[in-house]
């Protein structure tokens, strides 16, 4: 077995496909670089990430794939599920070797596995854009906390600064402990120090703007009241608003 | 805002939730730099209620308060419910203050009637022009237009509105004035008339000078209440049929009917709201859209009503097995595309793979084609073994039906495999 050790950054990742190419050994595994080997390595090799030939890759993988595809990658990237970079991997070889694109392909294993496992990520950033719920502080900030399953967010981050672009807002990843700000210009990432000011996302009364309680209840008022009790069905509801979104949805409080 | 605008929600929002119509789709509105709002093609559902349906618009009355009576309608001046009405103001600021905070996509705004219908539609056309043109609010309106209202009036609302919609409510006319006696299809359709003269003028304005101003851009929509008549299938799909061809009709809705006011004898007595034939019109609906089915295809003389055990497809395919079976490896798409089990997301995956090699079974199966329904009319690669003629439409149908059995269960399905259908 061929195993390759990197960074676990995306450009490393790419680095990692112009150095398989130049040696001309692929690996079988890739590992970050102070994870477990596996049994029986044959042969070792240690990737040191270098922006100028990920950067290449990246230009010849965009030569070649659509636009779309293009963004399923970077979507996979995003998912961080275990053995995402390796089909990352597969899936540019598998390309860059044929004449033509396969990323049509459906019956290639990897090409549906990329696509489906894109799709879910691309759900997760629409269910980011469906259920943040922003609380207006007293500082006029809307402060809005999430923790989606795959590292989403960044796919988001344009919907808010679209559609929220006179009001400044934060919307911030509690499990991966970053976010986003915008001042009204521009959009920063940011850390907060979230465990001593609000361990559970939501804003403590006294920080909050003045109408703020009041929005609140309107909301959860107008949510209780659209129900239409003769169908309540909450199989249903749970298929489409998954459970792990409810702690931070107003109207579930 | 005053203390009482909690109960004024509580109050408008019951009697605005029996509308269905969530959809918030269609338009696109590029955020103008620096102000609130935008609509993007696909509309967007921020939360879902307990009885699972979207929650997309802040769906809200202006009031409930109405000088009609319609059989049907919870808010009939005949009741004896709680009354409310909203200032102009408040709309717009709790529209806006739900919008800044991701709770919803934007507005849909309807009314009882108060004093007259203009009187009515004169106060839902200061909400939606002042979020528009004070507020600077680009997120999406949907805004019923009250029947009877002037051309004037719809002509407004139109220009500040994404989408506007009247409801044909009952699909004949003799049921609709048996029900609501002060209203007819008349009343229905002149303003449908009056939005899709807005619509196709603006276009057509629009195609000289870019600049000039959008109508309605999502189009109108419209809603039928389903079983508070005894109008069947067919009439129904046939009224959609018709109402899809006009240029701006998007979307037909069908509500099944709630039963509320129990003591008006014109109603059936229903237990329950009829919900799996609501789902199997939608399902016919969805068919006559993107399936390219016709209204004839899916109910007739003979089957006047849809199947509520299968969904309409299969209904189809099980009446006609000389379509099958179909090569998934040659078929074109529109004849994929009535395969029971495989839909529109399938059967372009199946046209965009086939030409890299065969597909099988396997292949269908991760595609997302639900095989429990399509292996009975399909063949690919591997031979066809059990299609619909080998086995028979009431076999089939037999076993798409049947109860799955739980795992308690295990000595009947033992008793199935020794004695084999
Ligand atoms: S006009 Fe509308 S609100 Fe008034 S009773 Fe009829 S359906 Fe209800």
């Amino acid at each position: 077995m061929i195993v390759f050790r990197y960074d676990k950054t995306f450009d490393g990742l790419l680095t990692a496909v112009f150095d398989a190419y130049v040696r001309k050994t692929f690996p079988d595994k890739l590992l970050g670089e102070g994870e477990l080997a596996p049994l029986f390595v044959e042969e070792s090799y240690l990737v040191t990430t270098q922006a100028e030939r990920a950067d290449r890759v990246w230009k010849s993988v965009q030569k070649k794939l659509s636009k779309t595809s293009c963004n399923m990658i970077t979507h996979v990237w995003l998912s961080e599920e275990e053995g995402s970079d390796e089909l990352i991997f597969r899936y540019i070889r598998k390309n860059l070797d044929s004449k033509h694109s396969i990323e049509m392909n459906f019956a290639d294993p990897d090409v549906l596995q990329l696509n489906q496992l894109a799709k879910k990520v691309g759900r997760e950033a629409e269910h980011i854009r469906q259920f943040v719920r922003f609380q207006k502080a007293a500082d006029d900030i809307f402060f809005a906390p999430i923790s989606p399953i795959y590292n989403a967010l960044p796919l988001s981050v344009e919907f808010f600064a679209d559609r929220f672009a006179d009001q400044k807002w934060i919307v911030y990843d509690m499990k991966r402990n970053y976010g986003y700000y915008y001042d009204l210009k521009n959009v920063t990432e940011i850390a907060l120090d979230m465990d001593e000011n609000m361990p559970d996302g939501k804003l403590d009364e006294k920080l909050m703007a003045e109408d703020e309680k009041l929005f609140q209840s309107l909301w959860k008022t107008y949510f209780k009241a659209l129900t239409i009790k003769e169908r309540i069905n909450p199989k249903l509801q749970r298929q489409h608003m998954p459970q792990r979104f409810w702690k931070y949805l107003t109207e579930k409080q | 805002m005053k203390a009482d605008i909690l109960e004024k929600m509580k109050v408008l929002a019951e009697s605005a939730k029996y509308d269905v119509s969530c959809a918030s789709s269609g338009t696109t509105r590029k955020n103008q730099p620096g102000t609130l709002g935008s609509a993007h093609g696909w509309g967007i559902c921020h939360s879902f209620t307990e009885d699972g349906r979207c929650v997309s618009l802040l769906k809200i009355m202006l009031t409930n308060y109405c000088i009609y009576d319609c059989a049907y309608c919870i808010n009939r001046r005949s009741n004896d419910i709680r009354r409310a009405t909203f200032t102009p103001d408040e709309l717009v600021e709790l529209t806006i203050e739900f919008y800044r905070r991701n709770y919803i996509e934007g507005l849909f705004l309807s009314s009882g009637v108060i004093k007259n219908p203009d009187y009515t539609m004169e106060r839902m056309v200061r909400v939606v022009k002042e979020l528009r043109t004070i507020h600077r609010y680009n997120g999406y309106i949907h805004m019923k237009s009250i029947p009877g209202a002037s051309e004037e009036l719809v002509r407004q609302a139109g220009l500040y509105a994404d989408r506007l919609s009247v409801n044909i409510e009952i699909p004949t006319e003799p049921n609709l004035k048996m029900l609501a006696p002060e209203k007819n299809h008349q009343s229905v359709f002149k303003p449908m008339l009056h939005i899709q003269q807005g619509v196709l003028q603006s276009n057509e304005e629009r195609r000289k000078f870019r600049s000039a101003p959008r109508f309605a851009p999502a189009g109108q929509s419209t809603q039928m209440i389903i079983g508070a008549t005894d109008d069947n299938d067919k009439t129904i799909l046939n009224t959609t049929a018709a109402l899809y061809t006009r240029p701006s009709m998007k979307r037909v809705y069908y509500s099944g009917f709630i039963p509320v006011n129990t003591y008006d004898n014109r109603l059936p007595a229903l237990k329950q709201a009829p919900l799996v034939r609501e789902n199997r019109l939608y399902q016919a609906d969805w068919l006559l859209r993107f399936y390219e089915f016709k209204v004839d295809e899916i109910v007739d003389d003979r089957f006047p009503n849809l199947d509520l055990e299968i969904d309409p497809k299969l209904s189809w395919a099980l009446r006609h097995p000389e379509a099958f079976p179909v090569d998934v490896n040659k078929a074109d798409y529109a004849m994929l595309l009535r395969i029971p089990g495989l839909g529109v997301k399938s059967a372009k995956l199946i046209v965009s793979s086939r030409r890299f090699g065969r597909i099988t079974a396997t292949t269908l199966k991760k595609m997302g084609v639900v095989m429990k329904k399509a292996q009975y009319f399909i063949t690919c690669n591997e031979l066809a073994f059990n299609t619909v003629h080998e086995t028979s439409p009431e076999y089939i149908r037999k076993k798409l039906t049947e109860k799955k059995m739980k795992k308690g269960d295990a000595p009947l399905n033992q008793l199935s495999i020794i004695f084999p259908e």
